[in-house]
């Protein structure tokens, strides 16, 4: 269970245990009347009839019940079915996927159709969400994929001191996303109607315009700056309650949903027991300020923290 | 003492927690693919897997996403 910290880093030596067996060949060899048997060598992992498979790994977690009851409940990217893979202490959730889907160029191609890529990030998702339902999980990047499950076992047993730790930092908290909006339409109040407003005194359509545009670059101006007041509101009061911080980009194009300019897009590594308080903390902080909303949301496994080694004081 | 029979209704009316039924509105929502993809091309721990992704491949990921999401959804214009 506790590794010695000597093998959180670079190991000198080969990957001892990776694709080879235990004993060494001379003993073998010098037992009387024992058949020398080859060295066993796993299983292929899963040779489907699309093709050989390759070993796709959404999570880990320590090993045991919780992350058992996920694989067996649910099945994975394309419909395959679950399995854990364990390495002393640590489980990874895997299951087969085709290999040239998701070899290199197989997965250029898939990310970049959307349609593909929604399928594989909510099945991504799901396996995530379900096992970190029951236990605290380290999701892994989409997309991460081994050539077979003893290659998985030996990166588990490879940086498993890591992971131990990281887990035990993650324990108990889960990330929870705020995003910051200004909304230049909502501070103006509601949206012109398409057709034009007969009531209007003629004017030129084109002092018309420049009028609209001048009013328009006004609210958007002070609708920033409203919003920008609110983010900073917003991670005081996040600071208060949450243990780390994550920033991610600005949401934009056309993925970027609802009304209004995503300014802040941040995630936040929350106690289990502070989430609501943490919401109500959050969402209190644009009450009242036309033209900023803020939305939050989650409680996710904790994607954002997973990345880096923790680093003491990343946030402050 | 009973005078006040009709009040605990109307100020538990009054006053239930607007963010209550956000919460679970929220909750029956799908996840928005965007905020997904926040997580999962930025978040989630990296490892060297055996099929490499690299940190360009991504970008061009999300590249490829902005012109195929333009093609389908005919966009409409900002108003300002």
């Amino acid at each position: 269970m506790n590794r010695p910290t000597t093998e959180a880093g670079e190991r000198p030596g080969a990957p001892a245990e990776a694709g080879k067996g235990s004993g060494s060949p001379a003993e073998a060899g010098d037992k009387a009347g024992a058949p020398l048997r080859p060295v066993p060598r796993p299983p292929a992992p899963q040779e489907p009839s699309g093709g050989p498979g390759v070993a796709y790994v959404y999570a880990l977690g320590r090993a045991g019940a919780a992350l058992e009851a996920t694989a067996a409940q649910l099945t994975g990217v394309r419909g395959g079915p679950l399995r854990t893979v364990t390495a002393g202490s640590l489980a990874a959730l895997v299951s087969s996927v085709p290999a040239d889907a998701f070899s290199e160029e197989g997965m250029k191609a898939q990310l970049g159709n959307l349609a593909e890529l929604e399928e594989i990030a909510r099945a991504h998702h799901a396996v995530v969400e379900a096992a970190g339902g029951g236990a605290t999980v380290l999701p892994m990047r989409l997309a991460t994929v081994y050539l077979d499950d003893a290659r998985v076992r030996s990166m588990l047993d490879e940086r498993g001191a890591e992971f131990d730790e990281l887990l035990s930092l993650l324990e108990g908290h889960a990330e929870v996303g705020v995003k910051v909006y200004a909304d230049a339409r909502a501070a103006a109040g509601p949206p012109p109607p398409d057709a034009p407003d007969p009531a209007a005194p003629p004017v030129s359509p084109g002092r018309a315009y420049l009028q609209r545009r001048r009013a328009q670059r006004r609210t958007h101006r002070d609708a920033y700056r409203a919003a920008g007041a609110v983010a900073e509101e917003v991670r005081a009061r996040a600071a208060a309650l949450a243990r780390d911080r994550v920033v991610h980009r600005p949401q934009q194009g056309e993925l970027a949903s609802g009304p209004g300019e995503n300014i802040a897009n941040e995630a936040y590594l929350v106690p289990a027991d502070r989430i609501r308080d943490f919401q109500r903390a959050v969402s209190a902080a644009a009450e009242d300020v036309p033209g900023v909303r803020v939305e939050i949301t989650g409680p996710w496994a904790p994607y954002s923290f997973a990345t880096p080694p923790p680093v003491e004081g990343r946030s402050a | 003492m009973n005078g006040g029979g009709a009040r605990p209704a109307a100020f538990a009316e009054a006053t239930y927690p607007t963010d209550l039924s956000e919460e679970d509105s929220l909750a029956g929502r799908q996840i928005a693919l965007i905020d997904l993809l926040d997580r999962l091309l930025n978040g989630g721990a990296v490892l060297t897997g055996d099929v490499v992704l690299s940190v360009a491949d991504v970008d061009l990921v999300h590249i490829n996403l902005r012109a195929v999401i333009r093609s389908i959804t005919p966009d409409s214009p900002a108003p300002w």
